[in-house]
């Protein structure tokens, strides 16, 4: 019995060795197997003992990598993982299958709860309802974001107290505060009130262990290649518009209403969801393409900041202090952030130091230099014209994201020279997250009764 | 005497559809019975069968069907389809020609050839 266990371990070592292979899959496997151990009892029965039997058999079956060669030349789609979501494999009741319903059942639930505020007589049609779809409209969808992974990570009852908090809180400022309809407030409010509350799904992400530093990195990880999936998405929704449009067209009718009151809303509502089913389902099995991308991204954004002090220097030309020139270097900070992000979330911490490190170095501080001279120009204008919402909005976002960028310069240097790890910078972002979220609060709840609603 | 890889490969077609023109079959018998009929000198690497199956499947000649071994071990069985037995047909008459010309120089020529 003893060793019949032996000769079992060993055949599902094998198994497993044979299952890493791409092009070979689990029912070749089981059909290898039944050939191995065919073999072996033919082999016991002429006198050799199990090991013996096991290791003739297995070299009979010929080296792995000729055969898994062989495999792959018959399956050549294998090696194009495959993120297939059909019940097939699993049956109706596998684990993949129920998420993949849950997910499909949220997604529904979003896009009508999109439609739902046009039965209390809050028309999308109708311009007097804007400023409630503005409000409000994150709140349709990203409730249903957090009961998904709330759903997922099995929450326990207090913690589904805790993330519906935020939520409950934001319905209420969002409804409750006297904003004036269109005014600077109110759009600010709206435009900070996702950045807060993704954070807020970020705590059921994590299962609620927010405060542990690999959850969050992950959740950064699932938001880039959540936005990602989400602008494939789109583009996919936008090819399904055109048709739409031109198919109705063509038999005389307008569909401009079935196109931007229904496809459009609950489609964008409902691709949240898919979205985030598509990121966790694909974990593991395809490459992440957020580094991708930041690997292309990060040297020709470095060349271009860097080619643009120098045309600065060089023709002496100052900066035009227009509206939007804050609002465009926040936007510049951001994305350099998120290439700094991107590219320390897929870096394997223990590697020493790179050219690549030092490229993004390069970027980081050129992109500070820029925003420095900025920052500079603005001052002055702010100091002629005084503060408004969003000049202070602006503001306080260009000081938060350069205090990061900044301190993350001082580390990037102090790792190149060896005198800290790499693991130090990650903790300085992960630990960085919870001023993002205060200050999205802050600009959400705080600046509409400091600026008086204007 | 070790029989070429090439030749190998290329009577490893007409091998197996012949084989389950015995009748239904699985890997392992299918090798055992190739060794049997070669008296053990055409020896296979035992897993390449397996692609063959397969491309086989893909192709149409042979269908596969999930069954049961006498130990109730699951086990896959592949039977020739009836587009398999017409290509068995095509390849008996290649191979039929291949022979019977060789056996005509082999007749004509003594054991021991000199060049």
């Amino acid at each position: 019995m003893n060793e019949n266990s032996q000769l079992e371990q060993r055949i599902g070592q094998w198994r497993n060795y044979l299952r890493r292979r791409q092009a070979v899959d689990a029912v070749d496997v089981d059909e290898l197997e039944d050939h191995l151990r065919s073999q072996i009892e033919a082999l016991s029965e002429s006198g050799l003992d199990e090991d013996e039997a096991f290791l003739v058999a297995v070299k009979r079956l010929g080296d792995l990598d000729s055969l898994s060669r062989e495999f792959a030349r018959e399956y050549s789609e294998r090696l194009w993982k495959q993120l297939v979501i059909a019940p097939g494999a699993g049956g109706v009741s596998s684990p993949g299958f129920r998420d993949g319903m849950v997910a499909i059942l949220l997604a529904l639930a979003a896009a009508i709860a999109m439609r739902l505020p046009e039965l209390f007589g809050r028309h999308l049609s109708d311009d007097a309802s804007n400023s409630f779809y503005l409000r409000n409209v994150s709140l349709f969808v990203l409730p249903f974001l957090a009961a998904y992974f709330g759903w997922k990570r099995e929450l326990k009852a207090t913690r589904w107290l805790w993330l519906a908090a935020p939520f409950l809180a934001a319905a209420l400022l969002m409804n409750g505060l006297p904003f004036k309809p269109g005014g600077h407030t109110e759009a600010l409010s709206a435009l900070h009130l996702p950045i807060a509350l993704w954070l807020a799904v970020g705590f059921a992400y994590a299962g609620g262990h927010w405060r542990c530093h690999e959850q969050r990195m992950n959740y950064v990880r699932f938001s880039g290649e959540w936005l990602i999936y989400y602008a494939l998405i789109a583009l996919g929704g936008g090819v399904l518009m055109g048709f739409t449009a031109f198919l109705f067209q063509a038999i005389g009718l307008d569909p401009e209403v079935l196109l931007s009151e229904w496809i459009m809303p609950c489609g964008a509502a409902g691709a949240f969801l898919i979205a985030a089913w598509l990121v966790e389902s694909k974990q593991s099995v395809i490459e992440n393409m957020a580094p991708v991308l930041t690997r292309i991204f990060t040297p020709l954004f470095a060349l271009l900041l860097l080619l643009f002090v120098g045309t600065m220097i060089w023709t002496g030309n100052a900066l035009d202090v227009g509206r939007e020139l804050l609002i465009g270097f926040d936007l510049l900070l951001v994305l350099v952030l998120a290439l700094l992000l991107y590219s320390i979330s897929a870096r394997d911490p223990k590697a020493p130091p790179s050219h690549f490190d030092r490229l993004q170095l390069a970027l980081v501080l050129s992109a500070l230099l820029v925003d420095v001279m900025a920052l500079w120009a603005i001052s002055a204008r702010i100091v002629e014209f005084g503060f408004s919402p969003n000049k202070v909005a602006a503001l306080g976002e260009n000081i938060i994201l350069l205090v990061n960028l900044g301190w993350a310069a001082v580390l990037y240097l102090r790792f190149l020279t060896g005198r800290i790890p790499f693991a130090a910078l990650e903790r300085w972002q992960t630990g960085y997250v919870p001023v993002y979220m205060i200050w999205a609060w802050i600009v959400v709840a705080i600046f509409p009764l400091i600026f008086g609603f204007r | 005497m070790d029989i070429g890889k090439d030749l190998v490969a290329a009577s490893a077609t007409p091998l197996v559809l012949a084989i389950l023109g015995e009748g239904q079959s699985y890997g392992y018998a299918i090798i055992k019975r190739v060794s049997e009929l070669s008296d053990g000198e055409l020896q296979w690497t035992d897993g390449m069968l397996y692609p063959l199956l397969h491309r086989l499947e893909r192709k149409g000649y042979v269908k596969a069907v999930w069954g049961k071994s006498d130990t109730g071990r699951r086990r896959k069985y592949y039977r020739l389809t009836p587009a398999g037995v017409k290509h068995l047909k095509g390849q008996r008459r290649q191979w039929e020609t291949v022979d019977s010309a060789l056996r005509g120089l082999w007749f004509a020529m003594p054991q021991g050839v000199t060049p």
